[in-house]
Formats: C-alpha cells, structure tokens, sequence
C-alpha cells in the first residue's frame, strides 16, 4: 500500500465511490480532463475506482487551441501511455472566427472556446454526465455545488433548485437533454490535492515545477511567453526568469509565480507558507464580482 | 519498496510544518454549523477561519472590497461574506445553501458545513447534517432559543450526529452576561434532555469581536471551559463501523474479461479477510472472500470505508445494489419498514403515491402505506396528519416493490438511510431513516420450487387472476362475489372467496380498526390471494377497502393483468337503506366508530378495471355483466 495519511484514504474512498456510482448510473458518462493536477489526480482514482478493467468512460479534452505546448504533449502522452480513449473537441466555429483571448479577451474567448464548446462536446457525443476536477475550496459559488450537480437541457445550473444530496445517496435521474455534472474531488482542498500527487507519485506536466521561462509582465501577472503568436506591447520584452504555475489554463491568461520549487516536495513546502490563494493566478474569475456563479449558470464547467 | 519508504518520509515530512500529522493526530472532522437566521453562522465559521490565519491575502484583499460593497458591519470587515458564495446571498445577507468549508489547523482537518437558517431551507439544512459527527448550533444571546434552533437541533439528532455544540452568541451584545449564558444554556439542557441527546457543551461567543471563537476571551473570566475552536480539535470523531459485522453494498459488477468477475464496492461496515465466508442478499447465496483487489495489489484485509474490489470463491450470481455480508451475520430484509420521513418536496407527501426510493445502491418503488403521525419539533408532540408539507417531518410505514436489503439507520448509515425521488419531476423529495421492518423477512428467501405456477394453472385448465371488490359496506359485494364463484364452478373453475367478515373472525382476529390494523388487514389478505392465485387459483376477494393507497398496494403484489379492481357502486343512501347487519343504525347511533361512509371516508377507485352498479339491478344481471367482461379478457 502507498503511503496515504488517514484523511488522504477517506477522500480517496470518497472519490472512487462517486466515479463508480456515476458510471454505474449513467447511461453515458464521460471524463473532462483538462491536463491540470486536478485532472491527473481524478484521472489516477478513476484507474483505481475500475481496476483491473479500465475506466468505462473516455476522456474528453475541451481545447481552446491556446494551451500551453507542454500540456498538450503530456496529454498525449498519457492517454497512450495508458491506452485510454481520448477526445479532442475544439470549437471549430470560434476558430473559423478568429476568437483568441489576445483579441477578444478573457471573457469572449472563454464563453466561445470554453463554455460553448463544452456545450458542443457534450451534445455531439450525446453524454448525460460530465464527470470533472472542480473543488469546492477554488471558488466561493463552488462551495456550494453539490457533488451531482443538475443542469437543465440548456446546460443552466440553478443554485436555488439544487437537489438535497444527503449522505452519499445521489439521485441521478435525468430527462431527456438533462445531465450532470459529477465532481468527485468536491472534498478536496488545493493541499491535499499535492500530498496525494506526492504520496502516490503522479505524473504531472512539468509547468508546475519551477524552470527558467521566458516572461512578461502585465496587469501584475507574470505571462510565459509559449510560442509567437502573443503580441508583445510597446516597450515589453520576454526575460528568463524562474518561474512555475499553481493552476494551468490557457498561456495568456495564466500567470505564474516566482518560485524555486523544482520538485514536489518543494511545492508542498511552498504551499504550506503560501499567503494567496491558487486562482489569484486565473484573470478569468477576476472579471466581474459573482463571475464564477454567472458563468457556471451559463453552463461553464 | 525504497521508493514507497522514501515517499513516506516526505509526506510526513512535508506535512510537519503548519499541518497536522498525516500519519497522526484526530483525522477528518465533518461538522455542521446551523442555528436560526441571524445567528451569526457564516461570520462565525469566517471568523475561526481568519483568527486561525486561514485567510490568504488576496481573499482578505476581495473581503475588503466586499465588506465596503455588501457589508453589514458597518465598514469594518464582514466575515460572513468569507462563506456566502452567491450573489442573492451577499446581496441578501442571508445564507440560502449550504456551503462547505475546508480548514486545516495544527491538530486536525476539518470539513465545515454552513446550514442555511431560513425555515424554507431547512433541506438543505439536513442535506448538510447528514454524515456530520459534530454539529455547532448557534443561539442569539438576546433572542435565546428560536423555533428553529429547536428544528435544528432534532433534525441533527434525528439524523445521528452524535456530539451537538450550543455556541451561545452575541455575548458582547449582552454584556458577556453570565446570568443570560446560563439561562439559555439551561433551557437548551431541558430541550436536548427531551430529545435524548446524551451532552451538550455550551460555549459562550462572539464571532464579530472572536471572543471564545480560537482566543480565550478576557471579557468572560467566568467561563472556565474550552473555547470553540480547541473543543473541535479535540471531540471524537464517528462511531467505530469497524467492530460490526461486514456489510458491503455492490457498486459495479466488474468483468474486463471472461477471467475476471469482482464486485466493487465500500464496506460500510466490518472488515473482510480473503478466505471468510459470506452471503450474498437478498438471495442468501453463501461464498468465500477469494481476492481482495485494487490497484495497489491485493490486500490481506479491508475496513471500513474502504473502496475495494472482491473476488469471490465460487459462481455467484451477485448484480448492483446486492450487499455482500458476513455469512453468520445477515442485515435484515424486509418490503415494508417504518421509518422517519423529512419532507423537503415542493408538493406534500401523499400515502399511496409511489415514489423512487435509493437506498444503499438498490432502487426501487416505494409507496407511503401509512403516515403514522407528524412530529412537532417545537414540543415533540406528535400529530395526527394525512399528508406531509414542505419541511415536515413524520413517521410512516413504507412498502417497497420488491424487498430492500437494510439495517436500522441507528445501526448502519448507508444501509439505513434513503432518499425519495419523485417520479414526474425527479426531484429529490425526501429523505427518510429507517427504524424497523415491519415483515421479518430475514433470513426467509423465496424457495424456487419445481412445479410453478404456470404448471399449476395449467392443471386446472385456467388462468388464475384475483377479483377485487371494494365499495361501500352493504353496496352487495360479498352478494356478487359468492353468485360469481357459483357460476364460474359451475363451468368448471377453481375458485376461492376471501370474505372479509370472515377473515378477520380468524386470521385477522388480532387486528382492530385503526390506520395501521386496516393496513395490515388488507396487506394479509392481499398476501393469501397471491398464494393463491400461485397455486393457479381463482380468487375473489371482497374487502370494503376504502382506501386507494392500500387498494394499490394489493395490485402491486401481482403481475399486470392479475390483479381486477371492481368497484361495486352504489350511494351512500342505498346501502343505508339495504343496512343487512344493522351497521349503519348502530353508526349513526355512535355505537360505531371509523366507519366507512359515516366518519370515515371511502375513496372511489379512480380507474377500476370495472365498475358495476347495484341500485337498479338484479344480483344476476351484474355478475352476467362480469362474466362477459371476464370472457372477453379471456379469464373466464
């Protein structure tokens, strides 16, 4: 057995609980993996929660085209690695519309490239539920999603009708069109997400750790410059500075923090004095006051 | 294995710092933070977060900037504003959901949740009770004890949370009274007393100056004991499931290949070892524990609440919601059992409406047989009701369409708690804690017998079906049922009658006439014609059964198309008049009571698969009219 602490192996148990009850209950469920730790870990129970059979869902990566070079390599990677059934979705219309976050923003490109291609990822493949790595400890409106949480055929999610989930009984009936969205990590906080990458050594893509990467400064975030095509302002200039991600999403819209910490062992020391919180680095929830519950109403994941 | 050693040591090395042991210490924590509306719950869970130094920097930055937006503290911080997550809530300055709260402190990790106060949230109030070991109810110290601090405080104890914290708050708004603390404190003793909650501790706070919340306060020299904070550190955690007897619900059957066939699942209970025997529920099929596997190699033992795999030993025939249990030790199986109820549908409870029912992982269709009273939580009284509302909670017996493998929710959680789903909207509707069976149907599993019933009918040259005949007393049904068995023996049919009078003069004797005996009358009754219509009988049976929730708990027992409701209608005037045992005259008398038309009420079939009317016939004319009806659906 690996080294888990006492509270690590109930979350653990937790998890797998949720990812079998929502294989077993849906008709078609499917994994929203997005590449980050998160993701890995969910990942890493579903392998767990099945054992020996694979898990009985594919994943599916909803891509803006504007991640990091790394992250699309290691989910590659991994899915071969792991013979898993791996799909791609991209908004093809948004592409066709040039929607990047460089020329449109945070907000439109994330509710074209984002919002809406999950939309469109998850009517196509007709999946009545997405399972995800959402915790309730990111965001003041997630804390109060429950773990099975509704959306309308219109992908709504309204707080006021959400359904009792007492204990770990989970109703999970759905009409036509309806769906849910399953978050096994619900209990799960930032730290203990990294003690248990630690305890049970799992691959995550190297941005976490700390490297020297080309950066600029702006609106006080630190941008890795990925590759060319984010136009550099007047007077900017990229300069090599030792820096590593908290949380990954699209290169523009994600800052990094100046950090030595090149190995696990290290992040978790850092978290442990860390005075700011993991989604300081998202210029996406900072738009608005109440960004996070709107876009979650409109069907962001 | 150097490998896995060297994790050890950084996970605990990684960990010795500003968290708590993870190898060590008193775990996870779940607890509940409730109290009435105003209480001060969101500020009081913002303040142990902040005076724990668990608020980072930039959250501090955007409560700032909230509190001037939003606050109601008058430009200095508001705290709530930590917890309320959305908009109608900070806009509102009330709490409408629960929230969940994670924090760490030096000693333990704790899971909080925030219950809404408001009366018309109180299932989410539940919703986050549910699986606490701890509950924090609040009180105002001017107000003292609320309606809902009363509702609270019995739903967490019905619900089996076992240490219950009174945080007395507000005390600088009455002067860190001592005199009020102990008066609040004393009421809420004789309160808890009444409900049977073993202990409270009463803890005087106050969220906006922190007092007693993590820092011991000045201001109450008085106070001697632990402040809220240091008593969450050190309170016990859940019951031991561990020292019970094994219970594991299947989640998922697994089968990758011909070779393998695991059943996967969490225990709830006990502890499994490969080689122990055990039985498989409901059918009682016995094996052994071959494997425990999971993805880190085989175990040589699990616990409770571990999610594992098993193997077993032989060719068992095992599916979802089955629970595999130690073989000496079964948990109960019934199809009907009594139970606790909180109502938190939109539209009332009604006895007879069938509903989901998700218990453990068996679903199935369950129907409110009986509402046996509601409970009043200001006083506990109990309260005669036909329906339940919104937020009401009460007990009721419960059948089931097939039999439920369970435990009683004092005993075991998972297998004693259920939800109720509605069948139109599927919304969540009720939750429900089950107290007992009411068939002891353990350890009975239907024999599969050789000759089955279709052999059995066939031996007879018929197809057997059950006659129902409900309606008012004197309306003719025991007239009509026994003419109708004369004329089908006479064409050569095997029939049986199943007369009420007669019934309960002896099988029924020790039944009266209340809600609960009616129940049971007819469900006796309904059980003898099953048999009877397996033994490829014809029977007709002829109740008043005034009610549609039993009337449909008779036709669930049987197959689709065996089960003929005929309802012999006549008004209320006629059978008045016809009165053949003078039951009416000694009603109106009051010599009588509960009787069917005069102070009880007959509910008219709403669609019977006959309806016959006896004021302006002849008994001969109606049952032509039967046999017709029977010849054309080919049972006669």
């Amino acid at each position: 057995m690996s080294m888990r602490s006492d509270h690590l192996r109930q979350l653990e148990a937790e998890s797998i609980f949720i990812l079998r009850e929502a294989a077993a209950e849906f008709r078609k469920p499917v994994l929203l993996y997005s590449i980050g730790k998160d993701s890995s870990v969910l990942l890493h129970l579903a392998l767990k929660a099945f054992y020996p059979a694979p898990p009985p869902f594919p994943l599916l990566h909803v891509d803006t085209t504007w991640k990091f070079k790394d992250m699309i390599t290691f989910r590659d990677e991994t899915a071969r690695r792991l013979g898993l059934d791996l799909i791609v979705h991209i908004n093809r219309d948004g592409l066709e519309r040039g929607i990047s976050p460089v020329t449109h923003g945070s907000a439109v490109h994330t509710d074209v490239m984002k919002t809406e291609a999950l939309r469109q990822a998850l009517e196509t493949g007709g999946y009545d539920a997405a399972i995800g790595g959402a915790r309730r400890d990111e965001e003041a409106s997630r804390a109060k999603e429950r773990i099975f949480s509704f959306r309308s055929a219109a992908h709504r999610w309204d707080a006021k009708t959400q359904r009792p989930e007492l204990w770990r009984l989970f109703n999970t009936r759905l009409h036509a069109r309806e769906s849910m969205r399953v978050f096994p990590l619900s209990n799960w906080t930032e730290l203990d997400v990294w003690h248990y990458v630690l305890a049970e050594e799992i691959d995550i893509v190297p941005l976490y750790f700390a490297r020297l990467r080309p950066v600029v400064e702006r609106e006080g975030m630190l941008i890795v410059v990925d590759d060319d095509r984010l136009p550099l302002r007047d007077g900017e200039r990229p300069h090599m500075q030792r820096v590593r991600f908290r949380t990954l999403g699209c290169y523009p819209l994600t800052g990094a923090i100046l950090s030595g910490a090149e190995t696990l062992e290290e992040i978790v020391a850092e978290l442990l004095a860390a005075r700011t919180s993991e989604r300081q680095g998202r210029l996406i929830d900072r738009d608005q006051a109440g960004a996070m519950e709107r876009k979650k109403q409109e069907g962001y994941f | 294995m150097a490998e896995a050693k060297t994790s050890r040591e950084i996970a605990s090395l990684a960990s010795g710092t500003a968290f708590p042991d993870p190898l060590g210490g008193k775990g996870l924590l779940r607890f509940v933070m409730c109290g009435s509306v105003d209480d001060g719950k969101s500020t009081l869970i913002g303040r142990l977060l902040y005076d724990s130094e668990l608020v980072l920097e930039d959250q501090l930055a955007a409560l700032e900037c909230d509190s001037r937006k939003f606050g109601t503290a008058g430009g200095s911080i508001d705290f709530a504003l930590l917890v309320d997550g959305l908009q109608a809530e900070r806009e509102q300055g009330i709490t409408i959901d629960v929230a969940y709260r994670y924090f760490a402190t030096g000693k333990r990790k704790f899971i909080v949740a925030d219950a809404p106060g408001h009366e018309q949230y109180t299932r989410n109030m539940a919703t986050g009770a549910s699986g606490c070991d701890l509950a924090v109810i609040l009180a105002d110290a001017r107000k003292g004890l609320l309606t809902q601090t009363r509702r609270h405080s019995f739903i967490v104890h019905l619900l089996g949370v076992r240490h219950i914290v009174l945080a007395i708050n507000k005390m600088d708004l009455v002067g860190f009274s001592r005199t009020r603390f102990n008066e609040i404190a004393t009421a809420y003793s004789a309160f808890a007393g009444e409900l049977g909650i073993p202990s409270v501790t009463a803890i005087p706070v106050s969220a906006t100056t922190g007092d007693n919340v993590v820092h011991r306060a000045a201001s109450m020299p008085w106070y001697e004991g632990p402040t809220l904070l240091t008593y969450l550190e050190l309170a016990e955690a859940g019951a031991s499931a561990g020292a019970r007897p094994l219970r594991m619900p299947v989640q998922w059957v697994s089968r990758p290949n011909a070779d393998f066939r695991g059943f996967a699942g969490t225990l709830a209970a006990g502890s499994v070892r490969p080689g122990e025997r055990v039985a498989v529920l409901p059918s009682g099929r016995t094996s052994a524990v071959a494997r425990i596997v999971t993805r880190d190699g085989d175990l040589e033992s699990a616990g409770a609440g571990d999610a594992v795999t098993l193997v077993l030993a032989d060719e068992v025939d095992v599916s979802r919601g089955d629970v595999i249990a130690a073989a000496d030790a079964h948990p109960d199986i019934a199809d009907q059992v009594a139970a606790h109820v909180i109502w938190m549908g939109e539209e009332p409870m009604l006895p007879g409406r069938p509903y989901f029912v998700k218990c453990g992982c068996q679903t199935t269709t369950a129907t409110i047989t009986a509402l046996k009273h509601k409970i009043n939580v200001d006083n506990l009284d109990h309260i005669a009701a036909r329906q339940l509302e919104l937020n009401d909670i009460g007990l009721c017996n419960l059948a089931f369409s097939r039999p439920l493998v369970f435990e009683p929710y004092d005993v075991d959680r998972t297998l004693g708690g259920f939800v109720l789903i509605d069948k139109v909207s599927n919304a969540t509707v009720g939750a429900g804690l089950i107290r007992f069976g009411l068939r002891r149907a353990e350890n009975l599993h239907w024999q599969a017998l050789a000759i089955d019933r279709a052999g059995r009918a066939a031996a007879k040259h018929q197809r057997p079906c059950c006659l129902w005949f409900t309606g008012l007393s004197g309306a003719g049904k025991s007239t009509l049922a026994n003419l109708l068995e004369k004329r089908l023996h006479a064409t050569g049919h095997h029939t049986y009658v199943l007369d009420g009078d007669n019934i309960r003069h002896g099988l029924n004797r020790d039944l009266g006439f209340s809600d609960a005996d009616r129940v049971e009358n007819i469900r006796r009754v309904a059980e003898v014609a099953r048999l009877m219509v397996d033994a490829g009988l014809i029977v007709l049976v002829s109740f008043i059964s005034p009610f549609r929730a039993e009337r449909r708990m008779a036709r669930e027992l049987f197959a689709a198309g065996d089960f003929l409701e005929i309802h012999v209608d006549a008004s209320l005037e006629v059978c008045e008049r016809r009165d053949p045992k003078g039951l009416y005259r000694k009603a109106r008398k009051g010599l009588i009571t509960n009787f069917t038309g005069i102070d009880s009420e007959y509910e008219t079939p709403e669609a019977p698969e006959m309806r016959v009317q006896t004021a302006d016939a002849t008994p001969d004319e109606v049952v032509d009219g039967i046999l017709g009806e029977l010849n054309r659906r080919e049972l006669a």
